[in-house]
């Protein structure tokens, strides 16, 4: 009876109620007076999830080793980190967008208009894309024909387009065990995807000779890339739209199943998987760095270069980035699987003088 | 017709048999439920009961002055151009050092013996460094977190079946680490930093904790009780007890239930447009999360509040405006007291709802690794305008890691997470049974 009696009074009391009221009024009050442009001292960062490993761990290193506080990575994709980069310049907008392609020309429109014109390409390095399936499972040494000959939506055979049914890898190449076709690859807002298709479905089509033979059955040359580029919708190739982890999970429900990576993936992961070669190559680090592994790309971020000078730390942690130390090759973004970029010293130079795109540089 | 009350007839055996048969569904429906219950909690425990420990090891640490003080001053600023990279050779003779010492031998190399130091030592010795300079020179015993891999070797998770097949470690390392193990070099020990440190890159799965993500989602908690709790109650008293019934009363109603059901993420896509774009308040901040999650918990407040009141007799107001008082003195004195065990519950639960969500925030850059303790108040960032984390999220974010070490400390998250929410749960059912008043 007591209790109640008490919270009877907290709650009867109307000159309670009224500070109640007025303290949340003067707290909504500071939280609008206090906030306003350019109050912010750490550098924020969002874009690619390739990119994101790398980005926090260089974060981290920049946060214990100089006196600017950690700088804050978010994940969400190349282009929504691109598209949150052109919403304009202030505090309330991120300094660096991570891409895991370069930025396209609309882009840089949207960014121009939006008033933000001097950006800063910065190339990391390079990461390699492999192709692994389930440790317990059968080996495979794959060529790009292989893999367009499997997932590829439609096949130009005898001068027309027949739809795709190999259902098992012996069917697409003698060599192979008679393992049903199970393909996890990377969904459409994935940067990986385009790379895939590319250098991988679209190298195959070429290879294997279905490309000219298109070309010479009369299909123009935009036509014929399309369709060498369709993948088969039939279940036999799935698209993963979440991360690594995903496919990964997807593999060890279904051993048949292979999947696309990223190389530091796979590495950090060899106690499950196994890594196909593709054209005769084991993919390391080494063999991508040589150009001898055929599928790999470029990691980038953009900085904003009005944001230079205004946020702190920005260029500092940009040029830490790119260090010998961080991006080079025995430091610790090669340990986790980048491939370090042969021409970092002139990245290095391409952040020391700010030359931002477009500059002619 | 003759019938005996001792055998029933096929009509009162037809209808009994119908009640058997419904009570079986129900028990099969439960048992369904708690099937899946168990099963969740044992994967979630299973997976994640070992990130409440961790293994530390004991290593004695020779900071020479040409390793970490290269100028030979003293002077904490020069010794800070000694990077955690500059720091990682004088863990590897320590450790191999220790290997000597202990008279094993291996086939590993001095840089496969250091990767059985957790990357974050580096960061630890050199702070401890720069903290007090007068250590140069000396040697120091350190207790130093051991490698994520080394660390699921006492867990189980990592084995040297595994371990010979995986890039990161090799049976000779473990054999190594048992070999601390049984001399007292390397300890298992209860995981306090779980809770106090802040997130961790991939390459340091070991040194992961939950210290941002707590503390972003207290100041979250406390925006949206502070915001949501006044607001709420405010506008069900005068909907409940003020408002005249009338058509555009019934249009607010019919929305406030609406809103209880609009998807969490289109909240988000509002506050990314009114208080980031609009308002500029800072991005990842827990200013803005509290204030998106204080508009998703609006509604279950309003609703649970209006239900309170409702339940308090209207007899109760007739004798209050029988004896003379006033309409808000018969709401404020003698309904609102009688309510307020409910009015606490539906805020609690739903708190309890805001804590555990997510989707929000994935548009308002909270998804995101922040290592900075957020403050509370400082005068550039203004009022929670810092950057953090919060509780779901981290787990958001550590299932999507690559280190398979990540997985644990996820499933830690989860059951950090839940613990929070039970206790949350039970305070509401503690209030209840406590001032519930039952007429």
């Amino acid at each position: 009876m007591v209790e109640r009696f008490a919270l009877y009074r907290l709650l009867t009391d109307w000159s309670d109620m009224m500070s109640i009221m007025k303290l949340t009024a003067t707290t909504a009050a500071i939280a609008l007076t206090a906030t306003s442009s350019f109050a912010r001292d750490n550098v924020q960062i969002a874009g690619s999830s390739t990119v994101l490993p790398y980005a926090s761990i260089v974060a981290e290193l920049f946060g214990e080793n100089f006196d600017y506080p950690t700088p804050v990575v978010e994940s969400g994709g190349s282009s929504a980190g691109l598209k949150r980069f052109c919403e304009g310049v202030g505090a309330n907008t991120i300094d660096i967008a991570n891409a895991s392609r370069p930025i396209r020309e609309n882009e840089v429109a949207v960014c121009a208009d939006a008033g933000v014109t001097d950006i800063i390409e910065v190339r990391i390095g390079y990461d390699g894309i492999v192709f692994a399936s389930d440790i317990a499972g059968n080996s495979f040494e794959f060529t790009p024909t292989d893999w367009y000959k499997a997932i590829a939506n439609e096949h130009f055979i005898d001068g027309a387009l027949v739809p795709n049914t190999f259902e098992t890898w012996d069917q697409v190449n003698p060599d192979f065990p008679a393992q049903p076709i199970q393909a996890f690859i990377p969904g459409t807002k994935h940067g990986t995807r385009e790379v895939f298709e590319e250098q991988v479905i679209l190298a195959g089509c070429e290879d294997g000779g279905f490309y000219e033979a298109m070309l010479a059955a009369g299909v123009d040359e935009d036509t014929a890339e399309q369709k060498c580029m369709a993948i088969r919708t039939d279940g036999r190739s799935v698209d993963i739209d979440g991360d690594y982890t995903e496919t990964l999970a997807r593999i060890e429900a279904d051993s048949n199943g292979i999947g696309v990576f990223g190389l530091s993936f796979y590495e950090n992961n060899t106690n499950l998987l196994q890594v196909a070669t593709m054209n005769g190559v084991v993919p390391t680090t080494e063999s991508i760095a040589a150009g001898e592994y055929p599928v790999s790309r470029p990691l980038y971020f953009y900085i904003k270069a009005a944001h230079i000078g205004v946020i702190p730390g920005l260029k500092d942690f940009a040029e830490f980035f790119v260090s010998d130390d961080i991006a080079g090759p025995d430091g610790p973004l090669a340990e986790y699987g980048l491939v370090s970029d042969p021409e970092l010293l002139d990245v290095q130079d391409t952040i020391a003088n700010e030359m931002v795109m477009g500059s002619g540089s | 017709m003759k019938s005996s009350l001792l055998v029933s007839d096929a009509r009162t055996t037809k209808r009994n048999k119908a009640e058997a048969r419904f009570k079986a569904f129900g028990l099969g429906a439960i048992a369904v439920a708690m099937l899946a219950l168990v099963i969740l909690l044992t994967s979630v425990i299973g997976n994640g009961a070992s990130s409440f420990q961790q293994t530390y090891i004991t290593l004695p640490v020779e900071l020479s002055a040409d390793r970490v003080d290269k100028k030979g001053n003293r002077d904490p600023v020069e010794m800070a151009k000694t990077t955690t990279i500059g720091y990682a050779p004088v863990l590897r003779d320590a450790i191999v050092a220790e290997v000597a010492r202990l008279g094993l031998t291996t086939e590993l190399s001095d840089k496969d013996l250091a990767e059985m130091i957790s990357k974050e030592a580096a960061a630890t010795v050199r702070d401890r460094v720069l903290g007090n300079p007068d250590l140069v020179g000396q040697t120091v015993t350190f207790d130093l977190l051991a490698s994520g891999r080394i660390d699921g070797f006492f867990k189980g998770r990592v084995t040297m079946e595994s371990a010979a097949l995986d890039g990161n470690t090799s049976p000779d390392a473990l054999m190594i680490a048992q070999a601390f193990a049984d001399a007292g070099v390397m300890d298992t020990k209860f995981n306090w930093s779980f809770f106090t440190n802040p997130d961790a890159s991939v390459q340091r799965p070991e040194a992961a904790g939950l210290g941002v993500a707590i503390l972003g989602s207290l100041y979250m908690m406390l925006v949206v009780l502070f915001l949501a709790l006044p607001i709420g109650v405010a506008s069900s008293i005068y909907l409940e007890e003020f408002a005249p019934k009338n058509r555009i009363t019934d249009v607010i109603e019919v929305n406030i239930s609406n809103l209880a059901a609009v998807p969490s993420i289109v909240y988000g896509i509002l506050g990314l447009a009114i208080f980031i774009n609009f308002m500029e308040f800072n991005q990842s901040s827990p200013l803005v999360g509290g204030l998106v999650l204080t508009l998703m918990t609006l509604p279950t407040i309003i609703i649970s509040t209006r239900a309170a009141l409702k339940s308090v007799p209207p007899s109760i107001r007739d004798a209050a405006l029988g004896v003379g008082a006033s309409k808000m003195q018969s709401v404020f004195h003698h309904v609102l007291p009688l309510a307020a065990p409910g009015i606490l519950t539906g805020t609690i639960i739903g708190l309890a709802q805001a804590l555990g969500e997510t989707a929000p925030l994935l548009l308002i850059g909270m998804v995101a690794f922040v290592r900075e303790y957020p403050a509370a108040y400082t005068p550039e960032a203004g009022l929670f305008g810092e950057a953090s984390t919060a509780l779901p999220v981290q787990v958001f974010n550590w299932t999507q890691r690559s280190d398979p070490a990540f997985v644990e400390r996820a499933s830690g998250a989860i059951i950090t997470l839940l613990v929070f929410l039970l206790i949350m749960n039970a305070v509401a059912i503690y209030l209840r049974r406590r001032f519930e008043r039952r007429w």
